[in-house]
């Protein structure tokens, strides 16, 4: 007899199949997920609370996952995120977006968040280009790419929004592309085990708008181009600047403790108690 | 400590007794009162005095208070925590009512109960920041695309910002709706005696939660067309989504009637319950010759104005809106059935003088009194004259 995938339990069946496209590195990133959270010990998603925006990774958890899920507005997630966080502390509030979504129309969003330190997971999901609207140049595509909006080349530099995250004070960053799944989905596990701010960059492919018009000729071209030009973050550290050019540089960027947001929000509040009762 | 420098009785979420408050602080404490457990707002002119006033409440009474980088940060964070299940809401003025516009529509897509302050001041855009107006009245009915529906009420002194913020939370909780309380600069800096019941006497509405796994968060099949509203966290599972949706939740973005029956029902959730929602003040209206419909601000002079008009042997009817979307449409038109003509003020070049002519259908001449500039108001003189020449005098 097959056995049932192990992620099953964890997605709503009436919403199966997925609507990604074949190839579509979405797939990869929710089995890394519910991975993570198998080997964490859940047997189901009630602890947790999942936001997204607009474009193709907001739909990972909305609304496959059978969990409680908000796909919000393009770009503000994490603002929604948040407010769920403050209000229920003990959930496990988690953010799934496209580089379009989260480091695009909602970066000053993601900056914040990282200062502020909440207490969020956001996993974006790094394809190079706004998938759902046909494939238009995003703050990520690589210089000299072509896409939609693009068509005589990128002439825009692509935003390291890992390490963006890293410099606005995230105590945990993490990238990886989907061909690192085992590493990917360890990271993952490490961010959901956090309290504070817990970003991870997950570089995806997108073979129907991104990969077609870059040459690549099928998924699996583009994940061994991602096996071929990634570089650990322990080796790039020893690398000139133009070693590292169009590079992946994956691994955990960043791992420091700091106090969090929200504890520190309650922590405030157990003051003021004490300032009105004595 | 400071809060007890500041004379508050700390630890209060209702503070009974007779005040003298600004507007602003008034409004802040009538979200409290209504149950208000969580701000998120970006300072702005004129209404910042609403959440410094909040961020010294809410963490007294246990409330989550947060100053965020932007209005879309800050309405959206309402959203979540509202579906969290606190009672939430933001304050603004004009250009931040502006950008919150998109949040406020999948408020109505989501059905999430939630209270925005629009605290309004001269624009468009930047205009006069430091000044009142009246200018965001066709903005709090139509601002989002697409067909909605929400509440907007217009306070018109202190005491009506604490009560008609109560309002608007039990009305937002009811039918989930945002509601907007459209407030101006000068009732949220003018100070006035704010009379504050005993907790037992603020009536107080919670949103409904549904009795089991199997009603639909989204299907409003009763007579009110509310459905029950689920927090996440408590094992719902609820998919909660701003594209079109079916009654369980399912994003169905291509089906024409599932968008037909949603957005259909959204407005009728309202409609159907405008006789409960619609609040009006009604003076002299039974045997007037001429009419005044005003909102607001502007009210105060038109008492004033009636009261000179009286000296003067004209009777004048005053019907003044304290809801003002769903448009209060009977009482304005039974207003113009009765008087020759109706005068319109308002702090801008004609927004709801559209609506009393399209309720009045000509029955009466319609006469728009508009101010605008500098946070001038219409003047209880102004009123008068332009009643006297709608009345031949």
């Amino acid at each position: 007899m097959l056995e049932k995938h192990f992620a099953r339990r964890f997605l709503r069946e009436r919403t199966l199949p997925t609507a990604f496209c074949p190839g579509c590195g979405c797939g990869t990133v929710i089995n890394c997920f519910l991975k993570a959270v198998l080997e964490l010990g859940y047997t189901d998603l009630k602890g947790f609370a999942f936001c997204s925006g607009i474009g193709c990774s907001a739909w990972i958890p909305s609304p496959y996952f059978n969990a409680d899920s908000f796909h919000s507005l393009h770009g503000r997630a994490i603002p929604v995120a948040m407010g769920i966080k403050l209000v229920k502390p003990g959930l496990k509030v988690v953010v799934f977006g496209g580089d379009g979504d989260i480091a695009g129309i909602g970066v000053g969003h993601l900056v914040h968040a990282a200062r502020r330190n909440v207490e969020l997971v956001v996993i974006m999901v790094n394809n190079f280009v706004y998938g759902m609207t046909g494939g238009q140049v995003s703050p990520t595509t690589p210089l000299a790419s072509y896409t939609t909006t693009t068509p005589y080349g990128n002439i825009e530099p692509p935003m390291d929004v890992a390490n963006l995250v890293k410099a606005a004070g995230a105590p945990f960053v993490a990238r990886w592309t989907t061909y690192h799944v085992y590493p990917l989905k360890e990271s993952i596990k490490t961010a959901l085990q956090k309290r504070c701010f817990a970003f991870i960059e997950a570089v995806s492919q997108c073979p129907t708008q991104y990969g077609r018009r870059m040459g690549f000729k099928s998924a699996s071209e583009i994940l061994k181009w991602f096996r071929d030009n990634s570089i650990h973050v322990s080796r790039a550290q020893s690398l000139k600047p133009e070693e590292l050019k169009n590079k992946i540089v994956v691994g955990v960027l960043e791992d420091v403790e700091k106090p969090g947001f929200v504890s520190s929000y309650y922590e405030m509040l157990q003051r003021v108690k004490g300032v009105a009762a004595g | 400590m400071s809060l007890i420098r500041l004379g508050l009785d700390v630890g209060l979420r209702v503070l009974t007794g007779s005040h003298f408050w600004e507007g602003n602080v008034a409004c802040a404490e009538g979200a409290l009162a209504a149950g208000c457990g969580f701000f998120a707002g970006y300072p702005i002119t004129p209404q910042s005095e609403v959440m410094e006033r909040l961020s010294l409440r809410l963490p007294e009474v246990g409330g989550v208070f947060v100053q965020l980088e932007d209005e879309l940060a800050a309405i959206n964070a309402v959203l979540g925590a509202s579906w969290a299940g606190a009672k939430s809401m933001t304050a603004t003025s004009g250009p931040g009512f502006s950008l919150m516009q998109e949040g406020i529509g999948a408020a109505v897509m989501t059905e999430t109960p939630c209270v925005i302050v629009d605290v309004q001041r001269v624009g468009p855009a930047t205009g006069q920041a430091t000044k009142g107006a009246q200018g965001d009245v066709m903005q709090a009915r139509w601002g989002r695309h697409g067909d909605q529906m929400v509440i907007v009420l217009a306070p018109n002194s202190p005491q009506e910002m604490f009560d008609l913020t109560v309002r608007a939370f039990n009305l937002s909780e009811a039918y989930r709706v945002p509601v907007i309380v459209l407030a101006d600069e000068a009732v949220g800096h003018m100070r006035e005696q704010v009379y504050v019941p005993p907790p037992e006497a603020i009536e107080v509405v919670n949103r409904r939660k549904p009795k089991g796994l199997n009603e639909p968060p989204f299907g409003g099949r009763g007579p009110d067309r509310v459905p029950p509203m689920p927090s996440v966290g408590e094992g719902f599972n609820v998919p909660i989504t701003a594209s079109t949706h079916n009654e369980w939740g399912y994003r169905i973005t291509a089906d024409a009637l599932v968008h037909r029956k949603l957005v259909t029902r959204l407005i009728e959730k309202v409609m159907a319950n405008a006789d409960r929602i619609i609040e009006v003040e009604l003076q002299n209206v039974e045997d007037a010759d001429i009419g005044v419909v005003s909102y607001g601000i502007t009210s105060r002079s038109v008492y004033e104005a009636v009261r000179l008009a009286e000296g003067r042997g004209i009777k004048v009817g005053h019907v003044r809106l304290k809801t003002l979307w769903p448009f209060p449409e009977k009482e304005v038109k039974a207003l113009s059935e009765r008087v020759k003509a109706v005068v319109v003020p308002e702090m801008n070049l004609g927004q709801i003088v559209f609506e009393v002519e399209r309720v009045s259908r000509s029955t009466c001449r319609v006469i728009p009194l508009n101010k605008i500039g500098g946070g001038e108001l219409i003047t209880p003189g102004e009123v008068l004259e332009a009643v006297l020449k709608a009345g031949g005098t």
